[in-house]
């Protein structure tokens, strides 16, 4: 699956996207979320507090408990602050 | 009509409103988002997620041509880099009436604030640092929820 990732958790991370193959037990965002905080002190960094991340799952918003099915693309970032 | 841009370039509103005008419309309503120089600001970068950010404005602008009578609707977002006084967000909504124009306008940026991805990072001199998103705009987001 292709993740990416945006603001400060972009910054944190190091990088913008990358590719990643979450085991089996990885279900949901809130999954993968503990999953990738494991990755490097940079990830966890990112991770460490997830109540203040949202997720999109192939360009669409959901909540964090949302379930990754089929997801092909995950997006990781901060409350949005446009406009 | 719905038109959507999302450019670095600066944000032209008198094209944007000659486009608008040309819809024969009785009513205009526009917003216009100018980068604030409070609290020393020196420069605000906007990122956002290419791809999305697009599918997000067009669906707020089919769900405001669906709640409201609108001839046309334009929402044009700058990205990168802007100094203070910089034009950062232009919405413009075309109707027969006064009261479709201006609700949706209003309707379009207040949710635009909250369902679209954008993220700002301010620059003070050699700091930066990323904006915190505000409850109060998820409050005026909430408030254009059915039956309010």
């Amino acid at each position: 699956m292709d993740l990416l990732y945006f603001a400060w958790v972009r910054e944190r991370i190091g990088m913008g996207q990358e590719q990643v193959e979450p085991p089996a037990e990885v279900r949901s965002v809130a999954d993968l979320i503990g999953w990738l905080a494991t990755r490097s002190p940079g990830h966890a960094e990112a991770m460490r507090a997830p109540e203040r991340l949202r997720a999109a799952i192939d360009q669409k918003f959901v909540p964090l408990d949302a379930p990754l099915g089929a997801a092909r693309e995950v997006a990781l970032f901060p409350p949005v602050t446009g406009g | 009509m719905i038109r959507v841009s999302i450019d670095s370039a600066p944000i032209e509103v008198a094209i944007e409103l000659a486009a608008l005008e040309e819809r024969g419309a009785g009513g205009l309503a526009t917003f216009t988002g100018v980068v604030r120089g409070d609290d020393g600001v020196t420069a605000l970068e906007l990122e956002h997620y290419p791809g999305m950010t697009e599918q997000a404005l067009i669906a707020l602008a089919e769900t405001a041509c669906a709640r409201w009578s609108l001839l046309a609707v334009t929402m044009v977002h700058r990205v990168g880099v802007m100094v203070p006084g910089d034009r950062i967000v232009f919405v413009g909504t075309a109707a027969q009436h006064r009261r479709e124009a201006l609700d949706a306008c209003g309707f379009l940026i207040d949710r635009l604030k909250t369902d679209a991805p954008f993220w700002k990072r301010e620059q003070l001199g050699d700091a930066a640092r990323w904006v915190d998103a505000r409850a109060r705009d998820v409050d005026a987001a909430t408030r254009w929820e059915a039956g309010q």
